[in-house]
């Protein structure tokens, strides 16, 4: 079985993100692997151990730092990996474009694993316009899955406690939620060994993708600023929550 | 004249009450606006619908009757109304069943869209969303045919602006997805929907366990309001995934949300950094989520709590 995993390279949850001019953030934070694709790497090892003959390909888009990405994903159970290296941070229209072109390129997927989303731009949707562009099923969020045959059968989370059960024939695509497993940490030996792993190179440009009809681009980022009152309130407890109580209605009017 | 849809989410009540603050996002003076009705029940809808500025409401349906859940069937049907009428720009809210479909009609459409926006400007087609954990705001420019735009439930007011709607049923034709839903299901009973709630109590790693959750569900009984809870509480396996507030939880944005022994940490607040008024009941007085918070309670929650629930009950004057 051919796996593909899509990673991303992206600033850590914990990292202050500082804004340079206008739509641009300071890259000299610490960058992670996107923690959902953690999650869609260990899925795909996890189908490595069960079945035979599996290969699993890390595939990521991303300027040049963005090769650390993919030795992680190498350590973490990937064999070999593509690097879609480019000067710039395209949409996410140009992405799934890249990468369809680069895994269609390579070989011929039965599954392809990705994150449910990743941390630093929240778009929710490059899986699904990947999906659109190899012409296969997509499922999201999925929280468990089993392969019988040729077909996958996915427990996605929907909002209030709601579980939706999907069945799609491979190749697929599967969205890797954070309920579906724990990654494990790789060992000093596998990140050794994924040293050794190969990774192929190619550039955004020689992959002569055509243009999307449609675009989205950052004008400006701006931090969200946090305008709260913090007014603590004083006194015995008793006193405290009859302020509170009266803020709540008079000042601030919720209830 | 512009034609704008909106996805019209429901629930077993009826309309989701967050979605008149989507239509009224969508609003503008020369826009006519398409409610899209998946559930068949458009002319239930009319009265509620045309009060915020509705024109027409359309009966989404396949060549059987109603289309049932499937995400790939309710992008295909909703990209034919879409042509069939000429719409060129689609609303709804941003919950799971939105994240599941607007992404399947943009893929559909090589359109661009916008998921989980705070605001959207059609003059300038641009929109406003947070990224980066909640750290930063983008206004991002988007360029196409056709445009999708989903809203955060509750960050945007709703306000009434009354237009007359009629209602119409446009029949799709949709061919069987290689994609089925084999099944629906809860993970728990009677889990209130947290994105829609008004008020939110949420109890992180101070409530020490899943018993003394009650005292939370108790003051929610109280104020109308859903319980949720920090990852640390869903971690330890006191609460369901589904009560989860935050980046790998359910993002909220309701008018008071309240904040029992939950210290504050960034993915925390990434999930409720849009909440309207921010109450954090905690003993720690450095804690983050007290130095970020509207009204601060230095204390015990267990001693806090149940006071706030009493006094609550006499002067809201409920039983």
């Amino acid at each position: 079985m051919k796996i593909y995993v899509c990673v991303k390279h992206v600033p850590d949850t914990a990292a202050k993100i500082t804004i340079i001019g206008n739509n641009r953030i300071d890259e000299q934070v610490t960058f992670i692997i996107n923690p959902y694709d953690e999650n869609a790497i260990e899925a795909a090892a996890g189908l490595k151990k069960q079945v035979a003959d599996t290969e699993i390909i890390a595939v990521t888009l991303g300027k040049a730092a963005a090769e650390s990405t993919l030795r992680s994903a190498l350590a973490m159970g990937a064999d070999r990996g593509i690097f879609i290296r480019s000067d710039y941070s395209p949409d996410s229209l140009v992405t799934a474009r890249a990468l369809k072109a680069t895994i269609e390129q390579d070989g011929n997927p039965d599954i392809i694993f990705t994150g449910n989303e990743s941390i630093d731009s929240e778009g929710f949707q490059t899986m699904f316009r990947l999906g659109a562009a190899l012409n296969v099923p997509v499922a999201t969020n999925v929280v468990a899955f089993k392969l019988d045959g040729r077909n996958v059968t996915a427990e996605c989370k929907m909002n209030a406690g709601g579980i939706e059960v999907i069945r799609m024939p491979m190749p697929c695509i599967v969205g890797a939620g954070k309920a579906l497993n724990k990654p494990r940490y790789p060992t000093l030996p596998d990140i050794m060994k994924a040293r050794k792993k190969p990774i192929r190179t190619i550039t955004l440009d020689c992959l002569d993708l055509r243009p999307p009809a449609g675009s989205m681009e950052i004008l400006k980022l701006r931090p969200a600023v946090e305008k709260r009152r913090s007014k603590i309130i004083a006194g015995s407890p008793e006193e405290a929550v009859r302020e509170l109580i009266r803020l709540l209605r008079q000042e601030a009017k919720v209830i | 004249m512009q034609k704008i849809g909106i996805l019209i989410e429901t629930r077993a009540q009826g309309l989701k009450p967050t979605i008149y603050g989507v239509i009224t996002a969508a609003r503008g003076a020369e826009h006519e606006l398409y409610g899209l009705v998946l559930n068949g029940k458009g002319a239930e809808y009319r009265e509620d619908l045309q009060a915020y500025g509705i024109h027409k409401i359309v009966d989404i349906q396949s060549a059987e009757g109603l289309l049932s859940w499937n995400p790939d069937n309710w992008a295909k049907a909703i990209v034919q109304v879409m042509e069939q009428l000429g719409i060129n720009i689609l609303f709804g809210l941003t919950t799971s069943q939105t994240k599941d479909v607007f992404p399947r009609i943009a893929a559909i459409l090589d359109a661009p869209l916008l998921l989980d926006c705070i605001g959207v400007d059609l003059k300038t087609l641009t929109a406003e969303k947070s990224q980066f954990s909640g750290k930063t705001i983008a206004t991002f420019k988007v360029r196409g045919t056709h445009y999708l735009f989903g809203i955060r439930p509750n960050v945007i007011e709703a306000h009434p602006a009354p237009a007359r709607a009629e209602v119409l049923s446009l029949q799709t034709q949709i061919d069987d997805e290689p994609l089925t839903v084999q099944a629906v299901k809860k993970d728990s009973a009677g889990t209130m929907d947290l994105s829609e709630a008004q008020i939110i109590i949420a109890g992180g790693r101070g409530m020490q366990n899943s018993e003394n959750y009650k005292i939370l569900h108790e003051c929610a009984d109280v104020l109308g309001a859903a319980v949720g809870a920090s990852r640390v509480a869903v971690d330890a396996g006191w609460v369901p995934h589904s009560m989860q507030v935050g980046q790998t939880g359910t993002t909220v944005s309701p008018n008071l949300y309240i904040a029992c022994g939950i210290s504050g940490s960034v993915q925390h607040f990434a999930g409720m950094k849009t909440s309207g008024v921010v109450v954090a009941i905690n003993t720690d007085p450095q804690a983050a989520m007290m130095q970020h918070c509207d009204y601060g309670v230095v204390g015990d929650l267990f001693e806090i709590v149940p006071i706030f629930t009493r006094r609550l009950k006499t002067t809201l004057n409920r039983k």
